[in-house]
């Protein structure tokens, strides 16, 4: 069923409310080591940085902003301190102001999209966002999931893997072109939905000094899973990680008899 | 005004046979003149060597620039550059004087760009935090034991390290540099130091009448690979400062133009410099021997090529082990891989002793300066100053130079502060600072090790700088009356490819000894791809025409990144392509380059290499128990049957006294239990305690 407000047009209104999800994960260019005890890969003293997807979610907030199309932007975190930074690089991105989820490092690293995407229903509830828009998937876990469950927490419609936002034909509701296994679909969606940004939404700016040095004068609130009243229990339980096996040496053959010969020899053709 | 490096350059392509003239132009069968395509196809895309103002692309583009006020600008968040910041706060707080201190760092954090061994001597940190330890500074692994080899293909042979050679580490700690680099930011930050990782200082900004340095300016960010501006333009800030420090490490990149502007070499010798490598190894734990620390010469290195090698067990609580490599930029054989000789150098059975059953972590590289005194250019110019590896005060013998890093931080810092206050223009008590201190005596007294490799027109190579160590230096500990001279540039020294042999080098087996790219791999490095490269050329036909024919690219052998390679076009004809993006800020082309044709300038702040240094160990956060009193106590002792009084190591904590067989050890073998006792100093001169029971 669609949840239709009863909203002004979108371009006589102040303009949306967005909300922005931000996940500090491990940096793209960094060579990951899976830990000796193969629970987990290393992440102490390894370089973080923004998820990528996120990045783009930002700056999509910011752009909406720019076009008059979104009056205030709120970037979220949910992770440890040093999330913080991250949200302070959204901030000097354009974001208005931040809220940081913070965890403790205990329950860090049984943290599940279930978790978060509670988290940010909770927090929805409170600030009443017009629009979140999400990073489609995040780059360590690959798990695609916090979006879809946020939607369905909070019974609003979801446009995920967006590569284009933009007003509907009567500025009622928003045209999302999103990227799908057959092409481009493009469908309509009213307010309040979730969005979550795929990779050719658009292409971030910098974060550049003078910006950051502003961005140190806004506010950044912190909030805890308990004052939230979500619990973090984990309902999943990682029970190994390893390095992808090593790849196998291949053998090049010079003629196509020599080829099927291979694969008799491996049993693979009769 | 071209320097004498281009000038010589200029000439020596002059001399090289052309059927087309520079400009293309050539003479065709009917006698016409007519214009050819390029001689090469253009390399260079960077603004420094583009003016944008004569660019159509650029013409709309507003290139005006913030501008921000400071007092004192740092450009480089290593051990230098926060020693000055961290003195300057002091010093503020101190004599109630204010002052805005900006660090610019180009590392994504602090500490991320900083590569070293590292085996340090804490007095630098001592005289900058005297309570170090209870702020908590990584300092974990004192060393325990030190060793020197000498190896040739078969064997290593202890050669002995007797106390006051350079060589010899007790006192000193075995840290992970970039940990305490990562400290000192935070040291600074908390005295109110404004720190900037993520940035890179671009430009140096001079006054109006360009006499004084005024400033820098940042990077520019969004420029596209061929030149042009993205969508994403934007024009980097102005820090407008009454004084600069260069902290850029070996070799930077502004303070070679400074030292070219100023001429600040002027009367010196030119810098000489060494590439060091680094990698970190996970052992297996019956190989570790937390805090030992070994040095070594030799294999593979031939005689005449400088280097050395040095292995440092850390003690952080699992098997951890930096080996490292470090070969003379002066070497003459253009063939000469020193990325290879590191990894053949690991199959070395006295080395792969203790590395087999390990497993490789990291890897990283550095050029680093080893000219010492000799080369120390002038520290000093309208505007600022040069701190540390910039400057270059490395102790080449000791392998050293963090302490004197941080040691000229400080007193730059305090030069800085009194030409502050006094309306001073130029630094200059900081100069005669640094030769007053124990950084010039130390660097003075080891002037001249390295050169000695030279003795005898390098005929006897390391063997004559060994010899030179042991039996002249041991004794004169640097009072001889001579000083022996470098010899000129390393990139000079660079024989052409034809009068050398080539190089064999065996193929990495991938459990010692690996492949170049999957070694860049480990450093982490990145760089956004659409933007021009960073590794410059004054002149793109040169590398073609000089390099390649007459050298045979050397370019990519002493890159330890693999940014440079020259790949064959149809044609059959090769061309440079340089792979920017693997760069790890090494600096090395940009030193060896015959023709010096290589200007490596900054790329965007945040990208290049990320080391990890920074480790935030749970085991740091057991307290120490409360310690009374500790120090040497003179036991009468009786061992098989001999008596006699023996030092030994005390701590007298909670009432109890525990007495070690050394400093070092990690269990006491005897404690007496003194209750009802106090401690009170005794009023004898001899300055001893005394407890009373």
């Amino acid at each position: 069923y669609i949840h239709i407000i009863n909203k002004a047009d979108m371009a006589a209104s102040k303009g949306l409310k967005i909300l922005v999800g931000c996940k500090r994960v491990i940096d793209y260019a960094v060579k990951v080591r899976v830990k000796p005890d193969r629970s987990g890969v290393v992440t102490e003293g390894v370089k973080h940085s923004m998820n990528p997807f996120d990045e783009i979610a930002v700056e999509e907030a910011v752009r909406m902003k720019e076009k008059k199309l979104a009056g205030e932007a709120v970037a979220i975190s949910v992770g440890p301190p040093q999330s913080q930074e991250t949200l302070r690089t959204a901030l000097a991105m354009g974001i208005d102001r931040a809220i940081h989820v913070e965890i403790p490092l205990a329950q860090l690293e049984k943290l599940q999209p279930i978790h978060v995407s509670k988290l940010l229903a909770k927090v929805c509830e409170s600030e009443k966002p017009d629009l979140v828009i999400l990073g489609k998937q995040a780059i360590d876990d690959d798990c695609n999931q916090t979006g879809q469950m946020l939607a369905a927490l909070l019974d609003w419609p979801q446009a995920t893997f967006a590569s284009k936002i933009e007003p509907s034909q009567d500025s009622k509701q928003l045209r999302v072109t999103r990227e799908v296994d057959g092409g481009m679909e493009t469908i309509d969606v009213s307010v309040p939905a979730v969005v979550t940004s795929d990779l050719r939404l658009n292409e971030p700016r910098y974060a550049t000094l003078p910006n950051i040095m502003k961005a140190k004068k806004k506010p950044l609130a912190k909030m805890s899973p308990d004052q939230l009243g979500v619990d973090l229990q984990p309902r999943q339980e990682v029970i190994s990680v390893e390095d992808p096996p090593v790849r196998k040496a291949g053998a090049k053959v010079e003629s196509v008899e020599d080829l099927v010969g291979k694969l008799r020899e491996k049993g693979l053709v009769k | 005004m071209l320097s004498s490096s281009r000038a010589a350059l200029v000439a020596a392509a002059a001399k090289l046979p052309r059927l087309v003239t520079r400009y293309g132009y050539c003479t065709t069968a009917a006698g016409e003149r007519q214009q050819q395509k390029p001689l090469s196809p253009k390399i260079t895309t960077h603004p420094t060597r583009n003016d944008r103002a004569k660019d159509p692309r650029w013409k709309d583009i507003d290139m005006t620039r913030a501008a921000d006020e400071a007092d004192v600008v740092i450009v480089g968040g290593g051990p230098a550059g926060l020693s000055a910041a961290c003195r300057l706060a002091q010093l503020n707080a101190e004599k109630g004087t204010e002052m805005r201190i900006v660090v610019l760092e180009k590392a994504s954090s602090v500490g991320a760009h900083i590569m070293s061994g590292a085996c340090l001597d804490p007095k630098g940190l001592v005289e900058l935090f005297p309570d170090w330890q209870e702020r908590g500074a990584p300092l974990h692994t004192p060393v325990t034991g030190d060793k020197f080899y000498m190896l040739t293909e078969k064997r290593a042979i202890p050669l002995p390290l007797l106390p006051g050679m350079p060589m010899h580490n007790h006192g000193n700690y075995i840290v992970r540099l970039g940990n305490v680099v990562a400290w000192l930011g935070e040291q600074a930050e908390s005295l109110g130091v404004e720190v900037y990782p993520g940035v890179a200082a671009a430009e140096v900004l001079y006054t109006e009448d360009g006499s004084a340095v005024k400033g820098v300016a940042t990077n520019d960010v969004g420029i596209a690979k061929d030149g042009s501006p993205k969508d994403s333009f934007e024009r980097g800030m102005e820090f407008h400062c009454k004084q600069l420090i260069i902290a850029e490490g070996t070799h930077g990149h502004l303070a070679k133009h400074l030292i070219n502007r100023y001429d600040l070499r002027a009367g010196r010798e030119p810098q000489t410099y060494g590439i060091g490598f680094k990698e970190l190894w996970e052992l297996s734990e019956d190989r570790w021997r937390p805090g030992y620390v070994e040095h070594g010469v030799g294999w593979p290195l031939d005689s005449g090529t400088y280097g050395g090698y040095f292995i440092y067990h850390l003690n952080e609580g699992s098997p951890l082990a930096a080996v490292g490599f470090v070969v003379g930029l002066d070497y003459s054989n253009p063939y000469l891989s020193p990325f290879h000789e590191f990894q053949q150098f690991k199959h070395h059975p006295h080395v792969a002793a203790a590395l087999t059953g390990g497993k490789r972590i990291g890897y990283g590289a550095r050029a680093l300066n080893e000219g010492g005194v000799q080369s120390l250019p002038k520290l000093t110019f309208p505007g600022g100053c040069l701190v540390g590896c910039t400057a270059g005060m490395i102790n080449v013998p000791k392998v050293k130079g963090t302490h004197n890093a941080m040691k000229s931080g400080s007193l730059a810092a305090e030069a800085v502060h009194e030409a502050i206050g006094s309306g001073e223009i130029e630094p200059a008590t900081y100069e005669e600072a640094l030769r007053n201190s124990w950084v010039y005596k130390e660097l003075h007294s080891v002037r001249n090790i390295r050169p000695s490799f030279h003795l005898l027109n390098g005929r006897l190579g390391m063997f004559g700088g060994m010899a030179y160590t042991g039996a002249v230096w041991y004794f004169t500990r640097g009072r001889e009356p001579w000083t022996f001279s470098h010899g000129g540039t390393d990139h000079e020294k660079l024989l052409p490819a034809k009068d050398c042999k080539p190089k064999d080098y065996p193929k990495p087996d991938n459990v010692l000894s690996f492949d170049l790219l999957s070694s860049v791999a480990l450093t982490s490095t990145n760089h956004d791809h659409d933007q021009p490269p960073h590794l410059t050329l004054y002149d793109d036909s040169v590398p073609g025409q000089v390099n390649l024919s007459v050298y045979d690219g050397p370019e990519q052998r002493f890159c330890p990144a693999g940014v440079y390679e020259y790949v064959e076009l149809d044609d059959g004809s090769k061309r440079l392509q340089i792979n920017a993006q693997n760069c790890i800020h090494c600096k090395t082309c940009d030193i060896k380059d015959p023709t010096q044709n290589i200007n490596w300038v900054t790329p965007q702040g945040g990208e290049g290499p990320a080391y990890n240094g920074i480790l935030i160990m749970t085991t740091e956060l057991q307290k120490s128990p409360q310690v009374d009193m500790k120090g040497f106590l003179l036991r009468y002792e009786t061992f098989k049957g001999r008596s006699g009084w023996k030092k030994r190591w005390a701590v007298l904590c909670d009432f109890c006294l525990y007495l070690y067989k050394e400093q070092t050890s990690k269990e006491c073998f005897y404690a007496l239990l003194l209750p009802n006792s106090r401690v009170t100093q005794s009023h004898d001169s001899s300055g001893q305690y005394r407890s009373s029971i």
